[in-house]
């Protein structure tokens, strides 16, 4: 407890990536399932940088690593909005249990 | 009290609760929201590691861009019943239990984690071929006013070399070769020294008490003492960043062509397209 190490910080990205999945899982509203993809990535970013940090054997890799899935997260998340929008304009709706026929 | 995991615990705590209220709630606009402070917690836990870039660009791009874009999507499609929808309980206990069972596979997967070498093996010694000495000493991080890892970080996107070091194989050092026994360690206690203190200065943290980090078989200098380090190349992350800026373009360009203003007569058309017409009647 006096002393926060590498196990603490797992711990916190197991977390949030598990409360990203059960969002994925259970919203029904495509933005909803969205927002669990962004805790996914959030929760694999605490670990990538807690390991950079807390293991000898590594110095920025992880950083470098988190860098980059943030960039990609962004440009991810830009592409499915769109998506998602224009699901919305064709079917006026963004229930994903009423997209059953995988059309645009 | 310390102020260090006091801090963590706060912030750990915070994100962790709002990660769990993103989850539970069933309004679209309070999910946003809760998720907007998830991302400002990971940045402060991003900061309270030390990786100062890393948390700002958290910040900029995921707190500052795409919750924008979260938000906008959310305003845009947020309708009378598409605020709030609930799921049913079947469906929650199914998640619920199966993400339990997955934290649970988590977390036992790094507290169960034995690493080291086979203790039935202690009597060979243990040749470390490592890379050579890191740019970063972790004595140093605690104590550091600025932050080191962003200097690293910004030179390796640049171009210099920051990664862990290798010898190229197209250089004109002749490595010594690995033979099937294993080599005696250097008989010269200076050579030795000078091969140890080229190491790692991070490995040396791996040895046990009790136990002697041996150099590798590394070619000595005979004029200087020290071992010879030509045809040392580090990594750099140049291409990753090139790589990721044209990935960006192409986001850029699809984003902006899948979500382009259309007609508004679309929408009247879709609502209209003949599904209730004669068939026998001809299309235009």
């Amino acid at each position: 407890m006096t002393e926060v190490g590498l196990n603490h910080y797992l711990f916190v990205g197991a977390l949030l990536f598990v409360c990203g999945l059960v969002c994925m899982a259970t919203k029904r509203n495509a933005i909803g399932v969205l927002i669990g993809v962004e805790l996914v990535l959030n929760g694999a970013n605490i670990n990538f940088v807690a390991f950079s940090r807390f293991n000898p054997v590594f110095e920025i890799e992880g950083m470098t690593m988190a860098l980059l899935v943030i960039v990609m997260a962004a440009g991810e998340a830009a592409v499915a909005l769109a998506i998602v929008l224009n699901f919305y304009n064709n079917h006026l709706t963004v229930d994903v249990d009423q997209a059953e026929e995988l059309k645009g | 009290m310390e102020w260090q995991p006091f801090l963590f615990w706060v912030i750990a705590g915070l994100t962790s609760a709002c990660a769990l209220a993103t989850v539970v709630t069933h309004n679209i606009v309070r999910a946003a929201t809760w998720l907007l402070f998830t991302l400002a917690g990971a940045s402060g836990l991003f900061f309270l590691i030390g990786a100062d870039l890393v948390g700002a660009i958290q910040l900029l791009v995921y707190v500052g861009g795409t919750m924008v874009l979260v938000v906008f999507g959310v305003m845009l499609t947020a309708e009378g019943p598409f605020i709030s929808m609930r799921t049913s309980s079947a469906e929650w206990a199914i998640s619920a239990s199966t993400a339990l069972a997955f934290l649970a596979v988590l977390i036992l997967s790094f507290l169960l984690n034995r690493s080291g070498r086979d203790p039935k093996l202690a009597d060979e010694p243990v040749y470390v071929f490592a890379p050579q000495k890191n740019l970063i000493d972790p004595d140093e991080i605690a104590n550091a006013k600025t932050s080191p890892y962003t200097m690293v970080i910004g030179q390796g996107f640049a171009g210099v070399g920051v990664g862990p070091a290798h010898r190229d194989p197209n250089s004109q050092v002749k490595v010594i070769e690995k033979k099937d026994t294993p080599e005696p360690p250097l008989a010269d206690p200076k050579l030795k020294k000078a091969a140890i203190d080229d190491l790692d200065v991070n490995l040396k943290n791996l040895v046990r008490p009790g136990e002697e980090l041996l150099p590798p078989p590394v070619k000595v200098d005979e004029k200087t003492g020290r071992p010879d380090t030509t045809g040392i190349v580090r990594a750099n992350y140049l291409l990753p960043f090139e790589i990721v800026s044209v990935h960006l373009l192409v986001v850029l360009i699809g984003a902006a062509y899948l979500a382009r203003a259309r007609r508004p007569e679309t929408r009247v058309e879709r609502q209209t397209d003949g599904r209730n017409d004669d068939p026998a009647e001809a299309r235009p």
